[in-house]
């Protein structure tokens, strides 16, 4: 039995493998921004709702409105109309003209919460997952702080403190501060036991250089997806202080001070506390949508949804 | 008439990149009772085979087209119903990790029970009798005790027992086996092998085995299946196979087995590798398959893809270069 | 197990300790005079004096601590410096509302969103698992008096289905209590069931990739025993743990609805004490609802071995 290379092949003898047809439809391709817009319709979504809200607060002046705080005794409880596109309250003063000057109070408390905790939590977080000895003194005070509901936290804070916006930007940090914690430590912890991290410390890279080179570059994704979050739960909590209450000064409008006012008319008036609950529900929808979104994208390996 | 006959199986997948060719077009067969092994390097296509057979590709994530005929029956034009009663009954699956492919907050005596009640009807009562009788099948002592353990408390080899007795529990006339002894431990897998063929004689099941372990195939299968970049390139029964390999691919892959005490006689051989790697299938590749790869490849390689055609009897390969056997004139 | 319990439970007193010394040293630490602040603009010198004396805000800090200690663990929460009735009689005055509306809201929520997730993840990517994701990211932003104010106005007013407001104890009836609890349980639930749908839908898409689901798939199982005895005991210790630590919205969501609702509970008390500035009132009730949050998350790590059997104490 010899065998031998295959001769002289010409297209007759040869094998050809038989063509098959395509089972699915092709994938569309499309171009950069628009697979960005289709990967992440949430973040384009939420980014863009809250541009516009921050364009609202800084431009509100020019928005058609009047000053918020003018009253006018004798155009009280006016439904909405041409004159006030949301209508009146009690005291006559414009709910259009609050309700937009309110966009920059949720604003400023959701940025300014969401600011301060993140860099006060980092502090905390860092020093705990550097400094061992502190490490159980300081988690056990954030597992104390965190079993009081933050609603109820933030309630005792203002009950003892004047209101003002200052303060209540204060008092919700203050509830905020364990999550933030917490979310650094572990990070902090994770990356310690990083061979690159233990290959720095052997060769002797000080500290404060271990953490700017390996350990913030790591935590600033998942702090910005928990600062988008923390905003969004600030400026609900900054509405349910000022419903009760315990927020901004009534002088200062905002959605959550418009809505209390609105109160104890809501069954005849409802356009009182229609208008400004609209707003709050779509800021913090946009800033949910924009923090689920980040999450998405900063990390396509944790599963969409939560 | 064969038990399992696969013909021009496709499974595509859809990815943002574009559609992954992960099979394409492979034809074969198993007779009843005859082990068949399918081998290549990972990613070639083996598990989503095997996956294929058992209808186990989520809608979403692809499609498979072609024809699989199951004892006559064309499993691809079933009802999802009907396919389910085939599932762990007639056709069963074992796989390579028997750590995660048991559900650890479920006792093993559940698990093996419930394919019982499932596709024999039995009472909890029964289905317990028959795992007690399964577990001392697949050689487990103490097994009135050991239905009671989750997968944590036992040993590998235990689990992939246990794995085993899943499979057999209804008495399946096919047996894909996938990977099953790559995650045990040396000592383990031989026991493991043991067992399967020991088994098979027993219940007379046929074997799809899949595996990249050309010594598993040696010592278990009767024919051999090459895949490459989703496709079949060679097939032959086991010894022709080992003994004049046809295609390029399978005589890298031959090559490339670590051989006992090739450090003792002095030549340094280099354990083969195969330069190059596989194509992505996200694209149509024009010509052979391994043509990046080949060294005989030459322009007729490149842009005409072969077919698989008869290079002895018995023995087929798809490569425009491989050696035919000479029909004895 | 039962040297595991004990010890888990003193694990709780240091964290109730320090929120104890923390509810207790806000009276120290708030800059100001909190004598002054609760007082208000239009007290006398003498009205402070009085509310700093029974404050005891004018003696040392550690002996005032130890004092407030020795009175909380002979279950004395102190006086109301509004009405001068003691803290504990006026909690438990309003506790029975404020335990209807938590628990029949935590059972609905949990008995709505376990399945809804569960539904979202087996579809995942379909049409209705992005409206119950749409539902729930909605659910997320709405603040409880937004959905209370929009439900009682549909439900109640317009549609005259339910009672706009007000509570009525069971021992009334079954269904004027129930009927009352309708609409502030689905508010006060809203930010609950998106929180735990959003959980389960995750967890369970990550425990549905696992090769044992896989394994249960090729036994020829059909979906529902797939999703609900394969995968959904795997799932469970997440979503547990995120009922759990949800409570905490709830309870801070009850000083809303029951505020909208007009339901008589802890909430009002809440409010009523903020109005008159009634620090003693609020830190009781802190201590109350912390206590309960703390002993609710203990109870549910003790669960999870029964849930688990790779979790052994």
């Amino acid at each position: 039995m010899t065998q031998f290379p295959s001769p002289d092949r010409t297209m007759a003898n040869l094998a050809v493998a038989e063509a098959l047809p395509d089972i699915l439809p092709p994938i569309r391709r499309r171009g950069p921004v628009r697979t960005f817009i289709a990967r992440h319709p949430t973040l384009v979504l939420g980014a863009g709702l809250l541009l516009l809200l921050v364009l609202t607060a800084v431009l509100a002046p020019w928005l058609g409105t009047l000053d918020p705080g003018a009253l006018a005794p004798a155009r009280r409880l006016r439904p909405p109309s041409g004159n006030n596109w949301f209508g009146t309250d009690q005291l006559g003063r414009d709910i259009y003209s609050r309700v937009i000057y309110g966009t920059r109070a949720s604003l400023m408390v959701g940025f300014g919460v969401s600011l301060l905790s993140s860099l006060v939590g980092l502090a905390i977080g860092l020093v705990s997952g550097f400094v061992r000895w502190s490490d159980g003194l300081i988690m056990r005070a954030m597992d104390g702080l965190m079993s009081i509901p933050p609603v109820l936290l933030a309630i005792a804070l203002m009950t003892l403190s004047r209101g003002s916006m200052g303060n209540v930007i204060l008092a919700i940090t203050i509830a905020e501060i364990p999550r933030v914690s917490r979310l650094i430590r572990g990070v902090v912890l994770s990356l310690r036991d990083q061979p690159y991290v233990d290959a720095a410390i052997a060769c002797g890279t000080r500290t404060p250089m271990i953490i700017f080179r390996h350990i913030l570059p790591n935590t600033l994704a998942p702090m910005t997806v928990q600062a988008t979050y923390i905003c969004a739960s600030a400026m609900i909590l900054e509405a349910i202080l000022s419903f009760v209450g315990a927020g901004t000064p009534p002088s200062i409008p905002s959605w959550g001070n418009i809505m209390a006012e609105g109160r104890a008319l809501w069954q005849v008036k409802p356009y009182i506390v229609f208008f400004p609950a609209l707003f709050l529900s779509t800021t913090v929808l946009a800033v949910n949508l924009l923090g689920d979104g980040l999450r998405d994208a900063l990390d396509p390996r944790m599963v969409k949804g939560v | 008439m064969a038990l399992l006959e696969v013909e021009n199986l496709q499974t595509h997948f859809r990815t943002p990149e574009g559609v992954n060719r992960a099979v394409e077009g492979v034809s074969f067969h198993v007779e009843e009772g005859e082990t068949l092994a399918i081998v290549g390097e990972s990613g070639c296509g083996k598990s989503v085979t095997s996956m294929s057979l058992m209808r186990l590709i989520p809608p979403s994530a692809g499609r498979i087209a072609g024809s699989i005929r199951f004892d006559g029956r064309d499993l691809l034009g079933l009802p999802e119903r009907e396919m389910r009663s085939i599932r762990g009954n007639d056709i069963s699956m074992i796989f390579q990790e028997p750590l995660t492919s048991l559900n650890p907050v479920l006792t093993i005596g559940y698990q093996i029970g419930e394919t019982l009640r499932l596709h024999q009807g039995l009472s909890a009562a029964e289905a317990r009798a028959k795992a007690i009788e399964m577990l001392t099948l697949v050689g487990i002592s103490e097994p009135a005790r050991r239905i009671a353990c989750y997968p944590h408390e036992l040993s590998g080899g235990m689990r992939q027992r246990v794995m085993i007795a899943i499979a057999l529990a209804c008495n399946p006339r096919l047996l894909i086996a996938d990977e099953p002894t790559t995650a045990l431990d040396v000592t383990i897998q031989a026991q493991i092998l043991d067992l399967m063929r020991d088994l098979k004689q027993r219940v007379g099941a046929a074997i799809v085995l899949i595996t990249h372990d050309l010594g598993v195939v040696a010592e278990m299968a009767e024919r051999v299946m090459v895949m490459y970049a989703g496709r079949k390139v060679e097939e032959a029964p086991v010894a022709q196979l080992f003994k004049t390999p046809r295609h390029p691919y399978t005589r890298g892959l031959l090559g490339a087995i670590p051989r006992l005490g090739s450090s003792l006689t002095g030549r340094q051989e280099r354990l083969a590798e195969i330069p190059g790697q596989v194509p992505s299938l996200k694209n149509r590749i024009t010509g052979c398959v391994f043509a990046g790869r080949c060294s005989q490849a030459d322009e007729i390689c490149r842009t005409i893809a072969p077919g698989l055609e008869t290079k002895a009897p018995g023995h087929f390969a798809a490569c425009h270069q491989a050696l035919r056997e000479e029909a004895p004139s | 197990m039962l040297i595991y319990l004990l010890k888990r439970l003193l694990t709780t007193v240091p964290v109730m300790l320090l929120v104890g010394l923390f509810v207790f040293s806000l009276l120290f630490v708030v800059p100001g005079d909190p004598a002054a602040m609760i007082a208000g603009d239009q007290a006398s010198i003498a009205d402070i004096a009085r509310i700093r004396a029974s404050l005891g805000l004018d003696r040392p800090f550690p002996v005032q601590f130890w004092n407030w200690l020795w009175r909380l663990a002979h279950g004395d929460l102190g006086q109301s410096i509004f009405s001068d009735q003691p803290v504990t009689m006026l909690i438990g005055q309003r506790v029975g509302p404020t335990l209807s509306l938590m628990g029949m809201t935590m059972l609905v929520s949990v008995g709505l969103a376990v399945p809804m997730g569960v539904i979202a993840a087996w579809k995942a990517g379909s049409l209705i698992d992005r409206f119950l994701m749409a539902l729930a990211v909605l659910g997320f932003s709405l603040p409880v008096f937004v959905v209370g104010y929009m439900l009682a106005y549909v439900f109640a007013l317009n549609l005259d289905w339910l009672p706009v407001q007000g509570y009525v104890p069971m021992d009334d009836g079954l269904w004027p209590w129930l009927s009352r609890l309708i609409l502030p349980s689905a508010s006060l639930g809203c930010v609950y069931v998106a929180l735990i749908a959003r959980i389960t839908r995750a967890t369970m898409l990550e425990v549905l990739t696992q090769d044992y689901v896989r394994t249960a798939r090729a036994k020829g199982l059909g979906s529902a025993s797939i999703l609900m005895i394969h995968a959904l005991k795997n799932a469970s210790v997440p979503i547990v743990t995120v009922i759990g630590l949800g409570i905490a919205l709830l309870i801070g969501g009850t000083v809303v609805t029951e505020s909208v609702f007009a339901i008589p509970g802890l909430g009002r008390l809440t409010i009523d004490a903020i109005l008159h500035r009634d620090y003693p009132v609020i830190q009781g009730v802190v201590l109350l609802c912390s206590g309960t949050y703390v002993l609710i998350n203990l109870l549910i790590d003790l669960c999870y071995n029964l849930l688990d059997p790779r979790i052994r104490y």
